[in-house]
């Protein structure tokens, strides 16, 4: 555990964490704690593994997973914005063969729990890669990645409709093992998300994903055209951090049942805080990975410091919290005495 | 070798021509790099609205000293991120990740190298000429700039090799022109091996070419435009052959910077070539499909 002791960041020291108890649950899954990492901000794992040991947060939560292999987006694929950036990947990855035989096969061995996460051109595609991860134990839970934005053709996020996010969550829980939840990542691109929230757990999701980048555009000024070459991407990091936040608040709102992952710029224990308030029951880190790889044992120490100072002797008390009502405020004798005091005082003077 | 992240302190700062010379007391990283590695720094403090780690090759390194190990690193003033560093101070601290890449490959029997530097791109050179000459090669070396105060280590490069060319696109020192226009005639006067070529893609291109012309090897260091420099974002790609012949979008900060010049497809940087593993298949739309739901995922990603 050594290099854990080479924490940098705010929110973190070396004294010993306070006694909270850090268990997150998710429907019919269990995690020692609530820290992820998110989808496509973390490889496969191994990288990470460098810098921190990925067995000792909640899940690791893959880079999407497709059938195919895919090659992703020409370069230029990012651009750096204010406490952000704009990424156009397109989903680069091995295909589910190879990921399985290597990157899922050297998880399991590591010890890591794992959520995989999988993406499909179509509704056949993502059942084919349920029924694909179906012989493997060393998935913990499925995330199902139908709100990608870095496809040509917008009309094919899934996630912009309920009746197409409906289809395809009840295909991959349909393939899937009945002890292995299914989650859905939705997309903060749509006019009501509790609308696509609902369609998606009414066809057996068991928990939703919040949030996806949001479609955005920068446009290079010195060439004077779009900076991707992908021209949109995907805009993550702490500048949507409120826009995720009250996505999760509405839909906690309107489906308290229903266990939430939150995501969407966390970068300290304040931030992961924020998202378990509005309803999350966990949190993932992604962006902020590439500032600082360290990052998730950081958050979470930091978060768990912040629950045992706000009185929280669990996680789970705490989600949610935000939602209750504000007790009426209580007028005592000291109030009226403070109203008197600019009189006396002038008094005084 | 494992990368390790560290809350480095700066030691001294300095100008170098036009570009900065930054020392950093970096404990567990200094011991472990080779020359080609490079670094990946966190830019603007903890609180930071710039949150992409900026790469530098390594200029050189110190394993131990009075402060511990010490990592070097030379750069240009050109963005936010890059002034923000300028600015630092001794004693002021720096988060650095590293050592990160694929180092140069050295050649195992003592051949005839050339090494080719375009502006700071020379800085991982002056180790890499170091540990060639201990094996025992023959050193010359090419420097390429716009212009003289764009140069970095021409009299560092004098001291370690056996001849040093200049070129300067103004003039101002050596030849008039680019670092490819003299390349020709050192190839036919060293017999040059091995060439090691770090700077702007472009040149790479024209060192790779050049060095395939006269039966050379070629490692290029790439530079390209990365968000974490650890391999985990998927951005700092461009289209490598494999020893299968089959391209594939390799990563620069994992699988490079130093690729087989011959390896790299130059012109295709910045593109994803129809034959690359994975490429999109263009798919005329089928008649009728509409939404999501059944309609394929045409997409066409590859742009020129």
């Amino acid at each position: 555990m050594t290099r854990l002791t080479r924490v940098i960041a705010p929110g973190s020291d070396d004294e010993p964490l306070p006694d909270v108890d850090m268990q997150a649950t998710l429907g019919a899954l269990t995690l020692p704690n609530p820290m992820m990492t998110a989808s496509g901000c973390a490889g496969y794992g191994r990288e990470l593994d460098q810098f921190f040991d990925i067995t000792s947060i909640g899940a690791v939560v893959t880079k999407s997973i497709m059938m195919s292999p895919r090659s992703g987006r020409a370069t230029p694929r990012m651009a750096e914005t204010a406490s952000g950036m704009l990424n156009s990947i397109g989903l680069q990855g091995p295909g589910i063969e190879s990921f399985m035989s290597r990157d899922l096969a050297w998880l399991e061995s590591r010890g890591a729990r794992v959520v995989v996460s999988i993406a499909g051109g179509t509704v056949e595609e993502y059942a084919r890669l349920a029924q694909k991860l179906r012989v493997s134990a060393a998935v913990s839970a499925i995330e199902v990645n139908i709100s990608c934005p870095n496809v040509e053709d917008r009309g094919l996020v899934f996630a912009c409709d309920p009746g197409a996010s409906s289809t395809v969550v009840d295909a991959v829980r349909r393939n899937t093992s009945p002890g292995v939840p299914v989650f859905a990542k939705l997309s903060p691109d749509v006019t009501d998300i509790v609308n696509i929230a609902e369609a998606c757990v009414d066809a057996g999701a068991d928990g939703l994903s919040m949030i996806n980048t949001l479609l955005g555009l920068v446009i290079d000024t010195d060439a004077m055209r779009p900076h991707l070459a992908g021209v949109t991407g995907g805009l993550s990091g702490p500048a949507v951090r409120p826009v995720a936040v009250r996505a999760v608040w509405q839909v906690h709102q309107a489906l308290p049942e229903v266990p939430i992952l939150g995501m969407g710029g966390i970068r300290d224990g304040h931030d992961a805080l924020e998202f378990i308030l509005a309803g999350a029951s966990a949190v993932q880190v992604g962006t902020t990975l590439f500032n600082d790889p360290m990052a998730p044992p950081r958050i979470l120490g930091h978060l768990q410091r912040l629950l045992a100072d706000r009185g929280f002797s669990r996680l789970s008390d705490a989600v949610g919290h935000a939602h209750q009502p504000v007790p009426a405020p209580v007028y005592s004798v000291i109030d009226v005495d403070i109203a008197n005091e600019p009189e006396s005082a002038g008094a005084e003077g | 070798m494992a990368a390790v992240q560290v809350r480095g302190e700066v030691l001294s700062i300095r100008r170098a021509g036009a570009y900065h010379q930054l020392t950093m007391v970096a404990p567990g990283i200094a011991e472990q790099v080779r020359a080609g590695h490079f670094v990946a720094l966190a830019v603007g403090g903890d609180h930071s609205s710039m949150l992409l780690r900026r790469a530098f090759s390594v200029y050189r390194t110190q394993d131990r000293g009075v402060y511990g190990g010490t990592v070097e690193i030379v750069f240009a003033e050109h963005g936010k991120g890059t002034h923000w560093l300028s600015r630092l101070r001794p004693h002021d601290v720096v988060d650095i990740a590293g050592p990160l890449g694929r180092p140069f490959a050295l050649p195992k029997e003592s051949v005839t190298c050339t090494l080719v530097g375009g502006g700071y791109g020379s800085a991982p050179l002056f180790a890499l000429a170091e540990q060639l000459r201990q094996r025992g090669c023959r050193v010359d070396f090419v420097l390429g700039a716009a212009t003289e105060e764009r140069l970095f280590g021409v009299l560092e490069a004098k001291r370690m090799s056996s001849s040093v060319a200049i070129t300067t696109e103004d003039g101002t020192l050596g030849d008039i022109g680019r670092v490819t226009d003299v390349l020709p005639a050192i190839f036919e006067r060293t017999g040059a091996e091995v060439v090691y070529a770090c700077g702007p893609m472009g040149m790479l291109q024209a060192v790779a070419e050049l060095a395939q012309h006269f039966g050379a090897h070629s490692q290029c260091a790439v530079e390209e435009a990365m968000a974490c420099g650890i391999g985990v974002c998927m951005t700092c790609v461009l289209p490598v052959v494999g020893d299968d012949g089959v391209t594939r979008m390799l990563r620069s900060c994992v699988d490079g910077p130093v690729f087989k010049g011959e390896r790299v497809r130059w012109s295709d940087v910045g593109t994803i070539p129809d034959d690359t593993h994975g490429a999109p298949v263009v798919v005329p739309p089928a008649s009728g499909s509409v939404g999501p739901v059944g309609s394929d995922n045409g997409s066409v990603g590859a742009r020129s």
